[in-house]
This record gives structure tokens, C-alpha cells and sequence, in this order.
């Protein structure tokens, strides 16, 4: 029998995620999510430059229900990677790496990110 | 490449249950993960219903007993039963560990017992660790020195030099690190996985050891060391209480450090 006809272990369906897993996957999740905002930044600008009319279209467009739940999901997704790149950094310097650290830092993470987009939308006029 | 189905020839079918005899006391079950390279057929979890006052306590003593007992042809890696030979590492309640040194009482409901995730499987909770171990030795984990040791005495160490070694060198290469990282799911054919990793920083930080310029320079390179994206699975799954993770960043620090 050849080595390759061996079956594969299962993995991601039967492991526990860690909450560490969790925020590692999350960053990179937010991280493609915000590269997907900027080409909205992109439209936001085109429409800008091309007039009233086309401005009041997007206006409408990210001030319906949907639009606004997209804005939402995308500051979260700058607040929750920018709090996890400080995190990041830290690691760089080699601090924070117990496990009761890591797993703290990673909840405070999940808080600062959650108040500072729930301050963001308080704070806009 | 990250492929999160697993291959047709692995997906799990349901296999047998086997009930505790009438008048049992107190009952555990047990899922056993099942693979006979014999019968052609697919990997199968099977159900083992065990009397808990008569099995000792850990879940090895429960897999002993179902292979003594029940199922004989139950395979699995098994030696010191004491945490140090690394041989019944599995996956159990959804983490990697040590079968010998995993309480029963510590699971909650039912206990799911599955090989290393993500490796081939030999049979049954008998995973391939062929590329594991040519991995641990790429990274050259002997002594490598150039000057000459005192003609009347070992090479010593300073108690601090020594500190910095003790840990790592505590790793018994159960392979539970390796086989809990997403990153060496993935990538284990380039990515050298936590464990060689932390076998690696070991030598690094030996104060004997002239090597550590050709070590770092064997590490330079996109997969084997930055594969490591701090998903912290290695440290928290380690059934030393080692940090493979932390071994990585330091790791990675040296290579920083030297450019400057």
C-alpha cells in the first residue's frame, strides 16, 4: 500500500478553538474585509468627483439598512485589526506569550474594539 | 495549500456501538476513531460503552481496557503511561494531549478520541509521523561546536545558560504542537511546525553551540520558521506546559536583531 492512499485526520471539523485561534483567524478575516471597503472608499471618491447626482446615489445607497450595517461591519473590522496589530506588536518584542496573557490579551482585544466602534458611531455628529 | 475538506478516501463514516453489559455501574462512552488499511474501507467512529469503576483513571487506562476487553484490534501508540515517552499523543475532547495524563473525569460527556489532526493515518489512532521526524533532524539538533572542549573536563555552563535551555530541551516530540497548528495543517510539507521549531531555539540559545549563524541562516526563508502566524494552538495544546510559541517570536527576534 502506498503512502499516499493513507486517509487524512480529521482537523479544523473536530479541533476546539482555542479563543487565540479564533482572534488569529478574525484578523486576517477583518484584513480582507477592509480591503474589500476601500474599493467602496474607491466609489465613495469616484462619486464625489463626478457630481451631485451620482454622490446622492451612494449617499442613498450606504444610508439604506444594509449600507449602514456594511459601514458598521467595516469600522469594526479597522478598530479589531488595528487593536490586534498592537497586539501583534507586542508579540514582536516577545512579551505577552503565556498563555494566561495571550488568552487575556485576546479578550481585551475583542473590548477595545467592540467600544471604541460603539464610541466612533456615538461620537459622529 | 489550505484545503479544509478532507480528501473522499477520509471522510468518517458511522461505525459500531458497543453497549455496556446489563447491571454496569456508572457508564462512559467513548468515540473511538477507526481506520483498517485491510478492508479498502473509510475511516469509521466507533462507540465503546465502558463501566467508569472498573477502569483506571486516565483515558488510557480506558483504551487499554476497551482493547483488553472489547475490541482487541483497537490500535494505538502506547509506552511509560507517565507523560514522558510522548507515544499515545491524540486528539481528545477536541485538543491534543497525552492519553496517559488526561483524567477521564477531566472530559465532559462523551469522549472523542481522534488521531494527531491532519496527519496519515497508519490505522486507527496510529498516525505517520515520518515527516515530523525528518523534520526534527533537518533542523540538526546535536552539539555543533568548533573549538576543542578542555582537555580534563565537560564544557561547562553557567547556572543562567543552562536555565535558558531547560525548558525547551523538555520537549518530548509527542507531535501535539505540530499537529494542532492551522499553519503546519497547511503548509507541513514546507513550514518546519512549532515542535522542530522549539527544538531549533534550544540549540540556539545553548551557549556551547558555535552553529547559531548557520542555524538562523537555515531558518531565513518564507515557510520553515515565518509560516508562524502566533495562532498560539502549540503553546496551549502542549501537555508539557512548554511554549513552542514563545520559542518562535524569540526565534524570530534573532533574526531581526542580527540584520542591525
Amino acid at each position: 500500500m502506498s503512502k499516499s492512499d493513507r486517509p487524512l485526520s480529521p482537523h479544523l471539523s473536530i479541533y476546539r478553538w482555542p479563543i487565540t485561534m479564533t482572534l488569529s483567524i478574525l484578523h486576517r478575516a477583518t484584513g480582507v474585509a477592509m480591503s474589500l471597503g476601500f474599493v467602496v472608499l474607491v466609489a465613495w471618491l469616484f462619486d464625489v468627483a463626478s457630481g451631485e447626482e451620482s454622490y446622492a446615489i451612494f449617499v442613498e445607497a450606504m444610508g439604506s439598512t444594509i449600507g449602514g450595517l456594511l459601514l458598521i461591519g467595516w469600522s469594526f473590522a479597522f478598530f479589531f485589526h488595528l487593536s490586534n496589530g498592537v497586539r501583534h506588536l507586542f508579540w514582536d518584542t516577545g512579551r505577552g506569550f503565556e498563555k494566561q496573557q495571550a488568552n487575556a490579551s485576546a479578550w481585551f482585544v475583542i473590548v477595545a474594539a467592540t467600544i471604541l466602534t460603539a464610541g466612533f458611531w456615538g461620537l459622529l455628529p | 495549500m489550505a484545503e479544509f475538506r478532507l480528501p473522499p478516501n477520509s471522510r468518517i463514516r458511522k461505525g459500531k456501538h458497543f453497549k455496556a453489559a446489563d447491571g454496569s455501574g456508572e457508564v462512559r462512552r467513548f468515540a473511538v476513531y477507526r481506520y483498517d488499511p485491510d478492508k479498502g474501507e473509510n475511516p469509521r467512529i466507533d462507540t465503546y460503552e465502558i463501566e467508569i469503576g472498573s477502569c483506571g483513571p486516565m483515558v488510557l487506562d480506558a483504551l487499554i481496557k476497551i482493547k483488553n476487553e472489547i475490541d482487541p484490534t483497537l490500535t494505538f501508540r502506547r509506552s511509560c503511561r507517565e507523560g514522558i515517552c510522548g507515544s499515545c499523543a491524540m486528539n481528545i475532547d477536541g485538543g491534543n494531549t497525552l492519553a496517559c495524563t488526561l483524567s477521564i473525569d477531566d472530559v465532559k460527556g462523551d469522549v472523542r478520541i481522534y488521531p494527531l489532526p491532519h496527519m496519515p493515518v497508519v490505522k486507527d489512532l496510529v498516525p505517520d509521523l515520518t515527516n515530523f521526524y525528518a523534520q526534527y533532524a533537518s533542523i540538526k539538533p546535536w552539539l555543533q561546536s568548533r573549538t576543542p572542549p578542555p582537555p580534563d573536563q565537560e564544557r561547562l555552563q553557567s547556572k543562567a545558560d543552562q536555565e535558558l535551555i531547560n525548558e525547551p530541551a523538555a520537549c518530548i516530540l509527542c507531535a501535539c504542537c505540530s499537529t494542532s497548528c492551522p499553519s503546519y495543517w497547511w503548509n507541513s510539507d514546507r513550514y518546519l511546525g512549532p515542535a522542530a521549531l522549539l527544538a531549533s531555539y534550544r540549540w540556539l540559545v545553548d551557549s556551547r553551540d558555535d552553529a547559531t549563524g548557520e542555524r538562523l541562516d537555515e531558518l531565513e526563508d518564507p515557510f520553515r520558521l515565518y509560516r508562524c502566524h502566533t495562532i498560539m494552538n502549540c503553546t496551549q495544546t502542549c501537555p508539557k506546559g512548554l511554549n513552542p510559541a514563545k520559542a518562535i517570536a524569540e526565534t524570530k527576534k534573532m533574526l531581526a536583531e542580527r540584520r542591525y
